[in-house]
């Protein structure tokens, strides 16, 4: 079955129960995850922040599929998790575009991979090119963008996908803040029009807070959730809500616990 | 990424630079100050070996050298164009080989090294012998060559693949290895197989260590031509060479070298051309930095 680009793909529940992790080398055993909790419902946009190296980028591989849990459960629709499914779109940090593929081209890999027909995906490219504002760069090379327009390029090759689930690690980290800004609108007016659950790693906390329904604080390694917030700022959210004695709050609660988890963080190395 | 070396030549490239701001850079055809630049750029890679010639000459000719010790670059010229005849033969022949030979080569490197990024095993078995194949010493390689296979072209061709095909599945094993890890994983989010992978991503991303790789061996693949023929061919620059010398026609010697030089040099542009055919992307985002 396939859906238009405009039609909204149904958003999908996800679950993590319980779970571990532990890389294994020669040089013994680091467990990464332990005991994790986390979930996020149909069409919601949670955020996971976490000191850098706690292990997000695991969970992450994770709900990907590129990795398997040593135990828990991990659901989706309450369905265990099956890889073979794709119900996971991935945006990861760097924006990963082929330098030897014009933009379009990079655009309907996901598409080309799948199996479906070029004039269909260059259909349902055309359709999201005015909407991701790169109209006229079809065939231009990445190298030639700005980095905004990467990150649009990339968070289009992401949606087009149509999956479900769309799981964005740090896609604006090496974004300049103005332009972090301008991406991270445009991201909820992406949510906005596609309905997508969103699972979004970030280290910026006013990032999480000015996107997220939830957000899920990290302990240092092995991560356990160490605590969740729900963000209680309503929607749609302009952009001076950051500047609301709520978002303050907000800011100050979560600054806190990860100062402490940073702390523990460089102290265990 | 940086401008490479062959084409930096930082003292004269300011005032092309303008321009190329102002776009159209990447237009192939060059506007009248563009052309005068072009010629501005290549014009130390002439001067420079013009200028040896011309030392040459005038020392020839001052000091009285004996011809058959060390002819002056005008009689090389001159009797080569005599002999132009059998010179084209011997040069016609070599490049035959060269072309034949470098040809199976890349074909032969292309599928040993997809194969060995495909199959690990493959690789860890293969990778000791093909090392211990470039220690092969060709002097003594080539004259046995001769007794197992002739005077024809079999032999020659085989001395090319040997000496050439190394260099390029290093280059393309490199190339491999360097797919970026989160690409690999990104693309297995999309649900692509193993081969799609490679077609899609590690493939195309090892086109640019491919031709460096190809660069290299094209010069090597004239130097093995040459080699195979001087130790015993019909025809050939090589089997020219050592005749000319044993009759004392040192400038037919200079002479054939020189033909060797200018086809290294051929090949050489016609794998920089196919490159920028092949790899526009590539070129493009080199400018464009």
């Amino acid at each position: 079955m396939t859906s238009t680009a405009s039609a909204p793909a149904a958003a999908a529940t996800v679950e993590l129960r319980g779970v571990d992790k532990t890389f294994r080398s020669r040089r013994g055993e680091v467990p990464v995850l332990r005991d994790v909790d986390f979930s996020a419902r149909a069409g919601e946009f949670v955020s996971v922040i976490g000191p850098s190296g706690c292990g997000k980028s695991t969970l992450f591989k994770l709900i990907a599929g590129l990795d398997r849990a040593d135990a828990g459960t991990l659901t989706v629709n309450d369905k265990p998790l099956d890889p073979k499914d794709h119900p996971v779109a991935f945006m990861p940090q760097k924006d990963l575009l082929f330098p030897w593929r014009s933009v379009v081209r990079n655009v309907v890999l996901p598409l080309q991979i799948a199996g479906v027909g070029k004039a269909e995906a260059r259909a349902r490219a055309d359709r999201l090119f005015p909407l991701f504002g790169l109209e006229g760069f079809e065939d231009t090379y990445p190298f030639a963008l700005s980095g905004g327009m990467r990150q649009r390029a990339a968070l289009m090759r992401t949606v087009i996908q149509e999956r479900p689930l769309m799981l964005l690690d740090e896609p604006f980290g090496a974004l300049d803040s103005l332009t972090r800004t301008d991406m991270q609108e445009f991201l909820l007016d992406v949510w906005d029009e596609f309905g997508h659950t969103i699972v979004f790693i970030t280290h910026d906390i006013r990032e999480a807070i000015y996107l997220s329904d939830r957000i899920y604080v990290m302990t240092a390694r092995p991560a356990r959730v160490r605590m969740e917030i729900t963000v209680d700022l309503g929607r749609p959210r302009p952009l001076d809500v950051i500047a609301t004695p709520r978002f303050a709050e907000l800011e100050a609660q979560l600054l806190h616990a990860l100062r402490e988890e940073n702390r523990q963080q460089e102290a265990a190395g | 990424m940086s401008e490479t070396a062959p084409n930096a030549t930082p003292a004269l490239s300011p005032p092309v630079k303008p321009s190329a701001a102002g776009g159209g850079y990447a237009s192939g055809a060059p506007s009248g100050s563009g052309r005068v630049a072009a010629l501005m750029r290549l014009a130390p890679g002439i001067l420079l070996p013009l200028g040896l010639l011309l030392v040459w000459q005038l020392y020839c000719s001052w000091a009285n050298v004996d011809p058959t010790v060390l002819p002056t670059p005008t009689r090389i010229v001159s009797q080569l164009f005599d002999a132009r005849q059998i010179a084209w033969e011997h040069t016609e022949q070599t490049l035959k080989e060269t072309v034949i030979g470098f040809s199976i080569s890349v074909v032969v490197a292309v599928v040993i090294a997809t194969a060995m990024d495909q199959l690990a095993w493959l690789r860890r078995a293969l990778y000791p012998t093909l090392i211990a194949s470039q220690t092969i010493p060709v002097i003594a390689i080539a004259p046995l060559m001769i007794i197992w296979f002739g005077f024809g072209l079999l032999p020659k061709v085989l001395l090319i693949v040997l000496v050439t095909f190394f260099p390029i599945v290093v280059a393309l094993l490199d190339g491999f290895a360097a797919t970026e890890p989160e690409a690999m994983d990104l693309l297995r989010t999309m649900g692509a197989k193993r081969r799609q992978t490679f077609r899609l991503l590690r493939f195309p991303g090892a086109l640019p260590h491919f031709f460096t790789g190809l660069r290299i061996s094209a010069t090597y693949a004239v130097l093995a031509a040459i080699f195979a023929e001087y130790v015993g061919a019909f025809h050939g620059l090589g089997i020219w060479m050592s005749q000319s010398k044993s009759s004392f026609r040192t400038d037919l010697v200079f002479g054939a070298i020189g033909i060797c030089a200018l086809i290294s040099v051929a090949l050489f542009m016609v794998i920089a051309i196919l490159a920028r055919v092949v790899m526009p992307w590539y070129y493009a985002a080199k400018k464009g930095n």
